[in-house]
Order: structure tokens, then sequence, then C-alpha cells
């Protein structure tokens, strides 16, 4: 019994001195981001390149933490777990609100910093205690987007969905309805599938079936490549007003040659670097940007596409 | 005491009528299948262009990539086994080349051999897992399904700090291997049709006055051309019928002195070629790879084979049965689109038809065969 106690004693003297450790030193904090989605999605790779940019800038280190078949309920626990591990500070997704909501509150509530990035939405982030929001508004992107593809004319148009059931991507077909002034979506989203063979073929296929559609939007890469692929098939690249979200190496050569009309970039530089730029300053020396930031929606288009282009994959 | 009188014909050598003969085939299921699908989607979505030349390309390139999948995992499951590594497995392989071509620069025919070779390479050493640890392959290649995935990332994030890589469309053109997956053959026959007003010509865009067709997509030469390797090697050779006996009884077949082991690693390294073979035509074709290719392609490829008529437990089975239950996804799935249904309903009657090949397979196969089991 005694040694069992000296044991404590001695465990709980340690963490005391690490702790007050960590106050002293003004660098080498350790963040946690956690984001939803799982192993196989690229996207978030741009983020790991641009928090290596924050950890060498700053000296810090982040761990990225995600579940990796993208299940939501598991990332509560990655939540939980983290709030529990000694990290300075915490960066999350709000991917599935209502999964996260108990856990990320849980983690402000133990005193840890958290900044919100990406998926949810501002509101959602303050009622968890987060210091801020670092995002797209998804709905109000895709009614920029909306309301750009009006002035150019544009009065109808279908949804290509890569991912159907992810909730951010609906909501970017929704706000381009109500961006060009449409009552509802209803069914002008279609599911394109992940396989891009199938995706090109579904795409080709729905083209085919309704030669009158005006405009199409697409929702990244993996629905905007083969919906590429369909146009130039179908000897429509360029005929049809194609708008999406996100880049690649392909879409950019369409959005050079005006098959692709424009593509609205989010801005992950912003959720990646400056989330972990933010919080560092905030731990170090409590100072905070009083506000929510918004990261997107950025217009790519013909004119803008130079300095991106080289950046397309690795920062953007 | 039954009825058997003393000229009945002997039971063993018992004549079957043409349509008793027709439902023993394990593939019976699947052709009624394709007629049934095809039938109902001429009813409700040939005015939308489904069966015009392009939209008949367009099913069938799906139906294709899934027969190229459905050929490996038909003759390994005849043989006893199942690869639940062969999506992440197509991932792998296109990736390999991608990096190769991309990253390294090397010219498309080496990354191409070089995915081949690896792929093969990882078939057999799943096989050879499966053989040592006498583990059921589900549980060894489901090990393979998370290890290769992984790989994958891990391999395209530290080489190109991408997860996808593209822009290889040039270089596949250029090169003198790369069409053989990402090319069309028989162009001139389509021009001359085009010609004699057989197929519609582009009215607009960019290809105006060129066939809607413009050839035959290697895509659909290769599965045609793996189904008829795998049936004739399945029901012509000596080594068709070893496939068979590994899997039907391997202790028996070990017995009557097969190779089972040999039989088994060689399967498995034929599923692994057949999903290089899927991977390097999209990657040709496309021009892109990506660490998130070939998601779920292992499950489709089963379904292919079940609805083909194979049998879960191994030993029975048919490569054109799964050929078949290919064609039956790719026109299911494509004239969901066509004739503008709800395309999330794609899934549920997917499953639907998975359950009642199933039932209908077990049910006449209990029937005809005449086995009380």
């Amino acid at each position: 019994m005694k040694t069992l106690f000296k044991a404590v004693a001695i465990a709980a003297v340690s963490t005391l001195g690490l702790g007050a450790g960590t106050v002293a030193k003004a660098e080498g904090e350790k963040l946690v981001y956690i984001y939803h989605s799982g192993d196989e999605d690229f996207w978030w790779n741009t983020i790991k390149n641009t928090l290596d940019q924050a950890e060498s800038e700053l000296g810090i280190t982040v761990d990225v933490r995600n579940p990796p078949n993208g299940d939501s309920a598991q990332m509560a626990r990655i939540v939980e777990q983290a709030a529990a591990a000694d990290y300075d500070g915490m960066i999350v997704t709000i991917g599935d609100y209502d999964a996260l909501r108990d856990a990320i509150t849980g983690a402000v509530d133990s005193g840890m910093p958290v900044i919100t990035v990406n998926s949810g939405t501002q509101e959602q982030s303050e009622s968890m205690g987060a210091l801020m929001h670092i995002g797209q508004p998804e709905f109000d992107a895709g009614k920029l987007g909306g309301e750009r593809a009006k002035a150019d004319g544009v009065s109808d148009f279908v949804c290509f969905n890569h991912q159907m059931g992810n909730i951010p991507l609906t909501d970017r077909c929704a706000g381009f309805a109500e961006g060009l002034g449409l009552p509802e979506l209803g069914d002008r989203m279609v599911d394109l599938g992940g396989d891009p063979v199938e995706a090109k073929n579904r795409a080709f296929a729905y083209l085919k079936a309704n030669p009158d559609v005006e405009a199409i939007l697409t929702l990244g890469p993996n629905g905007g490549d083969p919906t590429l692929q369909a146009l130039e098939e179908l000897g429509l690249a360029g005929a049809i007003y194609w708008a999406s979200f996100e880049l690649s190496d392909d879409m950019i050569g369409a959005l050079k040659d005006g098959s692709l009309k424009w593509s609205i970039d989010q801005q992950q530089f912003f959720q990646g670097y400056l989330a972990a730029n933010l919080l560092t300053n905030y731990i170090r020396y409590g100072v905070r940007v009083p506000h929510h930031i918004n990261s997107g929606p950025g217009f790519l288009t013909k004119d803008n596409i130079e300095q991106v282009e080289s950046l397309i994959g690795t920062f953007r | 005491m039954t009825d058997h009188t003393a000229d009945a014909p002997d039971e063993r050598v018992k004549d079957l009528s043409l349509s008793q003969r027709f439902l023993m085939r394990p593939e019976m299921g699947s052709f009624c299948g394709v007629i049934l699908v095809l039938i109902f989607f001429l009813l409700i979505a040939s005015d939308n262009g489904m069966f015009n030349p392009d939209g008949i390309r367009n099913w069938s390139v799906v139906s294709a990539q899934f027969a190229i999948i459905a050929v490996g995992a038909c003759l390994l499951m005849i043989a006893g086994e199942f690869d639940l590594s062969v999506g992440s497995m197509i991932g792998f392989a296109g990736m390999v080349l991608a990096i190769s071509n991309v990253h390294y620069g090397l010219p498309m025919w080496m990354g191409i051999l070089a995915a081949f070779v690896l792929s093969v390479a990882l078939g057999a050493f799943n096989g050879f897992l499966v053989i040592k640890t006498k583990l059921p392959s589900f549980i060894v290649t489901l090990a393979f399904l998370y290890i290769l995935r992984g790989l994958t990332i891990y391999m395209s994030v530290t080489t190109t700090s991408k997860t996808i890589l593209s822009g290889m469309k040039p270089a596949a053109e250029a090169d003198w291997l790369a069409p053989i997956f990402g090319g069309e053959a028989f162009k001139f026959v389509f021009t001359w049709m085009a010609e004699q007003g057989w197929i519609a010509t582009f009215t607009r865009g960019t290809f105006e006055g060129q066939p809607v067709v413009s050839g035959v997509p290697a895509l659909i030469l290769w599965a045609i051309g793996l189904v008829i390797f795998g049936q004739f090697l399945l029901t012509r050779t000596r080594f068709g019928n070893w496939i068979f006996a590994s899997g039907g009884d391997a202790h028996a077949a070990e017995y009557a002195g097969i190779p089972v082991k040999r039989v088994k690693v060689l399967m498995f390294m034929f599923t692994a070629f057949c999903a290089c073979i899927f991977a390097m035509c999209q990657v040709t074709e496309f021009g892109s790879a990506g660490a998130d290719r070939g998601l779920l392609k292992e499950f489709e490829a089963i379904i292919c084979v079940v609805i083909g008529g194979a049998l879960l437990t191994g030993g029975y089975g048919s490569v054109i049965g799964a050929g078949l239950g290919a064609i039956m996804f790719g026109v299911v799935q494509q004239g969901l689109f066509f004739s503008g249904a709800e395309s999330s309903l794609f899934r549920v009657f997917l499953g639907s038809l998975l359950l009642i090949a199933v039932i209908t397979n077990t049910y006449i196969r209990r029937r005809i065969i005449g086995a009380g089991d």
C-alpha cells in the first residue's frame, strides 16, 4: 500500500513538473488535428501539407487523426481520447454535429482550447464553446456559385454528386439551386458513384438521356474528371455550362480551354495552416481573432489559374 | 419397393430432357436474368438511347469492368477461396504505374510491367499465407484489404505528397504498351458503318460528323478475352478439373494426387492479375490514378460470381455465368440512369438481385441434382 502511494505521488509530481515545463517553454506545443473523412479521401492530404508548414515555421507538433473508415461515432471516440491526452490544443472538423457535440463540448469543458474547421456551421462551433470556426459555409458557397451562373444566363442545372450522403456536398447543390432562383433542388442531384469509369458512364448516360441539360455542377475532382471525360466523348465540352468545386490537373486544362467555366476553392490552406497558427498564438500569448473566418469560397477562373496551377494537390 | 420394372433404363444414365439439362447449368440463372433485365430496360429505357450504339457501349464498358475482376474471383471461388483484397489491389496497381511514371519519369510500359509483377507477386504471397497458415482466405485477404490500401496511400503521399496523380493521358497515348489497355480497337469498322449510315454521327460539338462510337474500348476486349480464357481453362483442360476438385473437397483432391496448394496459389495470382488489368485499363484511359480507387470492388466481383451461379463454398460455378452476372450488373446500373429512375435504387435492386439469384440457384440445384441436402 505504501509503495502504491509513493508511486502515485511520484507520478503526480512528475506530471506537475511536466505541466510547469510546457507553460514555461514558449515552443514545442503539441496540437491535435482531427477530421472526419476516411483514409482514402485525398482532400485532407493538402491539409497535412499545410500543417507540416506550420510545424516547421512555429516549432510545434501537430498530430493528425481521423477515423480510417470515416465513421463519425469513431471520430467522437478519437476526440474524447485526444481531450484526455496531454495536447495543448485541438483543431477539429464538425463532420457530424449530432455525433460530435458531446465529445467536442467535453474537450472544451476540460480546458482544451478548440478551433473548429471545415464542415459545420459557425453557430454549431459557438454552441460547443470553440474559439472560432474556419471554414466554407457550403450552402452559401453554392449560392454564390448559382448567382454567378445566373448572371451568365443559366436558368437550370444538374448536380453530379460523387459522394451521396455527404451532407456538405448536398448543401452545395441546394445552395446553387437557390442562387439560380429555383424553388428547390428537387431531383436535380444525380449519384455518380466513386469509381471513375462508372462515374463517367453514368454522366454520359444522364446527358444522353437528358439532352436539354443546360448546366452541370460537379463537387470535386472525383466527379469532375469523369464528367469532363463524358463531355468530351459526347463532343459537348464547352457547349454545356460546367462549373465545379475544387480542381484536378485535368480540370485545370478544362478551365484554360473554357470547357470548365469556373471552380470554387475553399482554400483549405487556411483550414490547416491558419488554424494551427492561430491556435498556437492563442496558447502562447492569449491573443485571438474575435470572429469566425470564412476560408472560402474563392473563385478560380481562367484569369487567376496560373499561380494556383503549380500548387494544386499540395497546398490548394 | 418402387415401381421399377426390369426393362427400365439404368438410373445412372438416365436421359435428361433439354430443359432439365439447361436448368442444371450453373449459369442458367444469370442467363435468364440477363434476358429479363434486357427486356425490362428495352421496354422502359429504349427511347432514351440506351440501346443506341453509344448507349450499348456505355453499359458494356461498365459491365466489362465488373467482368474482368469477376473472372478472377470466379475461378478462385470455384477453387474454394476468396480474395477480399481485389479492390485494394486495384488502387495499389494503379498507383504503382502512376508513381513510376509521374514521380520517377519511367516510361508507361515499364510502370505497367512493374505493376503486374508486384500485383502477381502479392497474389502469390496471399495464396502462400493461406496455404501455410491454414487460415480461412477470408481472414488473410481481409488483412490485405487494409494492408494494401494503407500502403497505397502511404506510398503516394511519401513520394508525391498527393493521393491522386493525373495528367498521364498524353504519355499513355504515346506509349507502345499502354494503348492495349486504354485504347480502342476496330476503329475502321465504325468509321465505315457511319459512312454507310448504320450508326449515327455527332450532330454538334467538336466531333461533328464523326461516328458516335469510334471503336471498341480495350476494356471490353479484355473482358471477353478473359471470360473465354477462364471458361476454356475451367471446362476444357485438366487444370480446370483440378480447380473444381480443389474447391469441392481439397482432401479428396490431394489424395487423388492433385496439387491443390499449387492450384490455389495460382488462382490467387490470377485474381491479382485480373485486378491489375482492371487498374491498367482505368489508369491508361483516364490518365489518372487515385489511392481510393477500387473501393468495394471485391464485393462487386463476388456478387457477379454468385449471381452467375457459383457456390460460395467452392467446387461449383461457371466463368460464363460470372460474365453474365457482370453484364446484368452493368445493365441494371446504367439502365436506371437511362430510364431516369432514382439512382440510389440501384443498390436496392442489386441487393434484391443477389438474394433472388442465390435463392433460385440453391432451389433449382436441389431439385435437379436431386440431392436431399
